[in-house]
């Protein structure tokens, strides 16, 4: 095996152009578990930890580039302003240690089903900026899963930041496990409301052989906020609209059976994950319009 | 391949380093300090957290070749001397070892949450040491070492 030492972005592009079947590693949260159960041995290790470019966030027009080695432990404490579901996320990812280390470029990379910044990612227009020493390409979220652990990445291709737009409505994110630490996900749930559109994105985690969003929801949605002039003058939303959202959702889902949890209780519980976090959205959006800049 | 690496303070050299190797190995099996347990390998159970440039991790999912240049502070590097660092005094008093297997890893990442937070709040030690599993004590005595570490410091 090949354990390969960039120092700078273009070095890595090089490296992983020669060597199109090395793995990348960053924080090591997937990567060293396969190695250390021999679940996997790569030709080479492509250590990325040193190449300062990763390791960075910035933010202009309104768009925050958060570079694909910056840790969560970074992106809960420097980013919850400006990405508030992607901070909520990542507060739920493993434990302090696991935090310290993992990165949502590692989580894009390994492309999980259970990757808990997925389903925040395809509610807010997330674009991934794959690089290889070819050029740059813009991948959007929602066509970038494609498989259970299979992502649009060519073999050449790193990942060196996602582009996210600043918050300008409020986002929520959740999941169900077995405790409130060191959980991968039995099924997760994101929204993000988009006001100055009028419209409202919905994603699920851990329900499908992909992330993925929930369309019909988000339409039915959006069109009752509309419908009741809700995103001028928002009141209460009535309980048949936030069941039924619900019930949408988890419509949304084809789950399997497995060791985490069963089909139908994913499904129930993507229904009550939803009508919730709906819930604490909305308040937040009846509790702070001013702040999220009125809209239509 | 070859590792230096500067481990509690001290600059180690490791040669034929097999590539894909944890820094968990390295530590115990090359350079001869066992205070970081090796347990299930996955980063579930936090018994091999040490500090790698004063971030606490996990041993095991850190490659040994991603240690080579940097700074590792293990359990074995807390005490001074025979000083031991108030918070492995605070778990000997407070009985919160038995079987003492994850007792390094807690110690470490309550070491790391006393130094970010002087006085933790219930909530707080609980969160910080959620990833570090004990089968043991059923944390009660471990949850009193970190209070009495915490009046201490």
């Amino acid at each position: 095996m090949d354990f390969l030492r960039p120092d700078t972005l273009a070095e890595a592009l090089a490296l992983k152009a020669e060597h199109p079947d090395a793995v990348p590693i960053a924080g090591g949260t997937d990567v060293m578990v396969e190695l250390n159960f021999d679940h996997r041995r790569p030709a080479a290790l492509l250590d990325l930890t040193r190449v300062a470019e990763l390791r960075q966030w910035s933010e202009r027009a309104g768009v925050v580039r958060l570079g694909s080695g910056v840790p969560y432990a970074r992106v809960i404490d420097e980013l919850g302003g400006a990405l508030p579901g992607l901070a909520a996320a990542s507060r739920t990812v493993g434990s302090p240690q696991i935090r310290n280390r993992g990165t949502v470029g590692g989580n894009l990379g390994a492309a999980s089903p259970a990757g808990d910044a997925h389903p925040v990612l395809l509610t807010v227009d997330a674009v991934v900026e794959a690089v290889s020493a070819r050029g740059t390409r813009l991948i959007p979220a929602t066509e970038f899963y494609l498989g259970v652990k299979r992502n649009a990445l060519e073999p050449d291709e790193l990942i060196a930041a996602v582009l996210i737009p600043r918050a300008r409505g409020p986002q929520q994110f959740c999941k169900v496990g077995t405790r409130n630490a060191m959980v991968i996900a039995v099924c997760s749930f994101a929204i993000a409301l988009h006001p100055a559109a009028a419209r409202v994105a919905a994603a699920i985690g851990s329900a499908a052989p992909t992330p993925r969003r929930a369309s019909a929801a988000e339409e039915f949605l959006s069109g009752e906020l509309t419908a009741a002039d809700q995103w001028r003058s928002p009141r209460p939303l009535p309980e048949p609209v936030r069941r039924r959202f619900g019930e949408l959702v988890a419509e949304a889902a084809s789950p399997i059976d497995d060791v985490r949890g069963t089909a139908a209780y994913r499904g129930h519980a993507l229904a009550v994950l939803a009508r919730r976090a709906l819930g604490w959205a909305w308040q937040d959006y009846q509790d702070h319009r001013d702040r999220w800049g009125g809209s239509v | 391949m070859r590792v230096d690496v500067t481990v509690n303070g001290e600059a180690r050299r490791a040669d034929d380093v097999w590539e894909g190797e944890s820094l968990l190995f390295l530590l115990r099996e090359r350079l001869g300090l066992p205070g970081a347990k090796n347990a299930c390998e996955q980063g579930e159970c936090g018994s091999c957290t040490v500090y790698l440039d004063d971030v606490p991790v996990c041993a095991c999912l850190v490659a040994a070749g991603q240690a080579h240049g940097r700074e590792v502070r293990t359990v074995e590097g807390l005490a001074v001397g025979d000083e031991l660092d108030p918070v492995q005094e605070a778990f000997v008093e407070a009985g919160a070892v038995q079987c003492g297997f994850c007792t390094p890893g807690l110690v470490v990442a309550a070491h790391d949450l006393l130094n970010r937070v002087a006085a933790p709040s219930d909530p707080e030690i609980r969160e910080a040491l959620a990833g570090n599993l004990c089968r043991c004590t059923g944390y009660e005595k471990i949850l009193d070492a970190v209070r009495l570490a915490a009046r201490r410091r």
